[in-house]
């Protein structure tokens, strides 16, 4: 017990004498969090239109105001012939344009209806369809209030609710995938990482001429790195909390436990890596690699899983990060307690338990 | 305390050890000799349980290197090449860390390191990586013998140390013996192999000799010269250019020169080289060192 | 003669740490220069700054006529370089770390060409030629390193601990071919921790706490020591060291 507790510091001092990589590991989560939530968006905000009106009434000079009093839009521009639309696009003057039909008003009482055309630019599709679908939501609305003033018996109203993030608030999304990143870079990578450093140095051929058990240079190991995540995740959650407004819709409780069995299967994962490679570079590359872009891309964190063609779907299966997020977003956003997320658990077990025994069987004893 | 028999280590095409076998005793110092590549460091390897050989046996303190691994690792002190430490521990933390993985303190076996540690001692508080070559290697010593092991593997200890700090380890070691440690080191320094009792000469793999010094000496067939003139460089070729001698190379302030032929005498070299136009001639018998007689036993392994 | 690298008051200092202490010296075209020290007493730290690597504190310094504050660049041009730790590329056959080296010196094609094939007839090593470094037993490399270390005909050639570890006929042979360079008007600065190598220099100087204790000829510094050998020299000076990490 003594040596592990000797070891356990030993490991301590190494990290918090290498000032650059932990400020590094504390900092991250921080200047994550702070770029997705705040810097990088998905939200429409501020969209530059313009509108094409052959002739203003009543009707497109108030539809156009209230498109215009929206937060989402911002009318830049009054164009006069179609002639202008190309070159408004081209010069990037707006991304959307409104096109209003000839004698609008008129039209609209007389025929019952009237048209209007978006033109998007759908350059970014995501920004198109989700400024396109605000724009006729604004629509929509001017026209409920014009129903009340006007003899339509029926009416179908399609009513859009928007659950759980009623604001499609873009943090709730990326609030599961940093943690996801976040955990399993610290943990695997940096641990990988402390393990093979001691090949590379040399001490360990001194560590393994010893009656030390292997065992105990493992734990000491990733114990360091197990306080360092818990650090993080709490970093992480309580800027969420606080700073960008996510709340824990579910149980704190259950977050954490989910939290700590992801974070042991980044453990062992790091501990799988250290036994693959000699030099602390190629343990980077690994974790890098094997690591951080499956999670960014497959792991449902950007981009969602049911949208990808089957094998890929089949292969995020695999990516730890995919059930530790999914798991996060039942409970944080969605409010769901254990059952809900009892596969996720499963799995995560699963996976820990068999990684685990693959890096203590992989742990050599001797050199070669 | 020691015993090799027949020892094979190949790493994929390269042969490391060709079967290599002999006995060190209780209390000995027992160098290894001979230039990089020729196997020392897998030796020690081997005998450290740190890799398997791939034929032969060998144990240590009675235990098998391959059965009973744990319970040598438990009473062998090991210093690898490159002094490895931790490099960003202080130097007390560095002793305080090996001190507990080999389940003692400090303090228990203080007497034996006092020597050593007491040099270092001033600068306990600085990192191992700010050391000069000559403190590392007495950190690195007293980290090895900080649980009063029963033998000591020393895997190049004063290789691109300077002569002083090469001189005092030796020292060091020597009080060790003292104290009934045995100690196996292995070095490439040929002048080291006289400070201990017995030594084994190794090139490409293979022992070339195992004896004390003293006896590896008298076992030196030829007669010896060394020689000097005014134009060292000039004697060096004028001695290889007459056929008479076996060897003749470069040793320091004289050349020595190798006679197989006994009935050679001085004058008559004497007078080949006034002949040659040097002056300032001096030829003198001299006892070969063991660097002499690890170039002319390995001679035909070299070349 | 003409002085090849000249040293005046030459000092380096990491903060308050002063690791090379005012040191003046010259060396001469031809000569071999040894430079001998303990570790720790300023040995590299002066050689890096005459490569052009490290700028002195204070003092200063040529090297083929260069200055090595203000004239780096065209100092490592006119050098060569040979250390223990590091002289060719393991994973790239021999002619091509010679390929290699003569072009980062700025030879043309063809000299590198010619010049090779001459070295490869010299060193014997016409099977060797295309077989990776890393495979090349140590005295080989040893001895292909300072080969390159001169292909681009330098004036001076820095050798840090060149024959460490090198088995007892290899070294005498690197040091016959040091003499030939030194023949060729290559002028030799080299380090070495085995003193009877000392014995074949022109001139040794040997450092101690940053400063130069003594710089002569083994001839007269064991005559003014009163020692047997160079190894006893260096003993009696190395002890007077109060730098005693």
């Amino acid at each position: 017990m003594k040596q592990l507790l000797s070891f356990v510091r030993k490991e301590f001092y190494h990290i918090l004498r290498d000032k650059t990589t932990i400020l590094i590991l504390l900092l991250m989560p921080i200047i994550q969090i702070i770029l997705f939530g705040f810097a990088l968006t998905t939200e429409v905000k501020d969209t530059r239109v313009a509108v094409l009106i052959p002739q203003s009434d009543e009707i497109t000079t108030k539809l156009v105001e209230r498109i215009h009093a929206s937060s989402y839009f911002d009318v830049v521009n009054t164009i006069q012939s179609s002639y202008e639309i190309q070159k408004t696009f081209r010069d990037s003057q707006a991304k959307l344009v409104l096109v209003f039909e000839n004698d609008f008003a008129a039209k609209l009482k007389h025929d019952g209806i009237a048209h209007i055309q978006l033109i998007a630019d759908a350059t970014d599709p995501n920004a198109a369809t989700s400024f396109t679908f605000y724009v006729s939501n604004i629509i929509s609305s001017y026209q409920q209030d014009m129903i009340g003033t006007m003899k339509n018996p029926y009416q179908i109203t399609p009513e859009v609710k928007m659950l759980y993030n009623p604001q499609m608030i873009g943090a709730f999304n990326f609030v599961p995938g940093v943690l996801g990143m976040i955990l399993i870079l610290i943990c695997a990578m940096m641990t990988s990482i402390a393990i093979v450093r001691e090949k590379e140095k040399g001490t360990m051929e001194i560590l393994l001429v010893s009656p030390m058990r292997p065992i105990y240079t493992i734990l000491a190991k990733i114990t360091p790195y197990f306080v360092l995540s818990c650090i993080n995740f709490l970093t992480i959650i309580i800027l969420s909390v606080f700073v960008l407004k996510v709340p824990i819709a579910g149980s704190f409780f259950t977050l954490v436990i989910i939290s700590m069995l992801y974070i042991f299967v980044a453990l062992a994962l790091g501990l799988l890596i250290s036994t693959l490679t000699e030099s602390q570079v190629a343990a980077m590359l690994i974790s890098g690699m094997a690591l951080m872009i499956p999670v960014m891309l497959l792991s449902g964190m950007i981009f969602p899983i049911e949208n990808m063609p089957l094998p890929l779907q089949i292969f995020s299966n695999v990516i730890p990060a995919r059930w530790y997020i999914s798991a996060v977003k039942l409970v944080m956003i969605q409010g769901l307690g254990f059952s809900a997320i009892i596969k996720e658990m499963l799995v995560l077990s699963f996976m820990a338990i068999t990684l685990i025994a693959i890096s203590l069987k992989k742990f050599k004893v001797r050199l070669e | 305390m020691v015993k090799c028999i027949d020892l094979h280590k190949s790493y994929g095409q390269t042969i490391a050890l060709q079967g290599v076998s002999f006995e060190v005793n209780a209390g000995e110092i027992f160098g290894i000799i001979g230039p990089d590549g020729a196997g020392k460091t897998t030796l020690f390897r081997i005998l450290t349980t740190l890799i398997l050989a791939n034929q032969g046996s060998a144990t240590v303190n009675g235990f098998d290197v391959v059965k009973e691994y744990r319970e040598i690792r438990k009473c062998v002190g090991y210093m690898p090449g490159r002094f490895s430490l931790y490099q960003d521990l202080t130097v007390e933390e560095n002793l305080e860390f090996f001190a507990t993985v080999f389940n003692t303190t400090v303090e228990e076996n203080y007497e034996l390191i006092k020597d050593i540690y007491q040099q270092i001692e001033p600068f306990k508080k600085r990192r191992a990586g700010k050391l000069s070559g000559g403190m590392k290697q007495k950190l690195a010593l007293s980290c090895a013998l900080i649980h009063k092991p029963t033998v000591l593997f020393l895997d190049e200890p004063t290789t691109g140390v300077d002569p002083v700090s090469r001189k005092e380890f030796w020292g060091m070691l020597k009080k060790l013996k003292a104290q009934g440690i045995t100690i196996l080191v292995s070095t490439p320094y040929m002048d080291e192999a006289s400070l201990c009792d017995r030594i084994a000469l190794i090139q490409k793999g293979k022992f070339l000799s195992i004896d004390t010094p003293q006896n590896i000496v008298n076992q030196y067939k030829n007669q010896l010269w060394a020689v000097r003139s005014m134009n060292m460089s000039k004697l060096l070729n004028d001695l290889r250019s007459n056929k008479s001698f076996e060897n003749c190379f470069a040793f320091g302030d004289s050349h020595h020169v190798s006679i197989e032929n006994k009935k050679l005498e001085i004058k008559t070299l004497e007078e080949y080289l006034l002949k040659c136009g040097h002056t300032d001639i001096e030829i003198t018998e001299i006892q070969p060192t063991i660097e002499d007689c690890f170039m002319e036993i390995s001679k035909d392994t070299t070349l | 003669m003409e002085n090849v690298i000249t040293a005046t008051n030459l000092t380096k200092q990491f903060g308050h740490f002063t690791a090379v202490d005012q040191i003046s010296f010259e060396v001469e075209r031809g000569e071999i220069f040894g430079f001998l020290g303990a570790n720790g007493a300023g040995k590299t730290t002066a050689m890096r700054m005459l490569c052009g690597l490290s700028k002195p504190t204070s003092g200063i310094g040529t090297v083929a006529g260069f200055d090595i504050h203000t004239q780096t660049e065209k100092v490592k041009k006119n050098i060569g370089y040979m250390s223990q730790k590091f002289s060719l590329y393991d994973d790239l056959k021999v002619w091509e770390n010679i390929e290699l080296f003569g072009g980062i010196y700025g030879m043309n094609d063809q000299d590198i060409k010619i010049k090779t094939d001459k070295l490869m007839y010299e060193l014997n090593f016409e099977k060797e030629r295309n077989m990776l470094v890393a495979s090349l037993p140590l005295g080989f490399k040893q001895k292909l390193a300072f080969s390159v270390a001169i292909f681009h005909q330098p004036q001076v050639v820095f050798l840090d601990e060149p024959t460490g570890g090198v088995d007892p006929v290899t070294r005498r042979m690197f040091w016959e071919m040091i003499y030939k360079a030194a023949e060729n008007g290559i002028t030799v600065f080299v380090t070495t921790h085995y003193m009877d190598e000392a014995e074949y220099c022109n001139r040794v100087s040997i450092m101690v706490d940053g400063r130069i204790e003594a710089l002569d000829s083994p001839k007269n510094l064991k005559a003014n020591y009163s020692a047997k050998n160079m190894d006893e020299v260096f003993q009696k000076l190395a002890r007077k060291s109060q730098r005693i990490e």
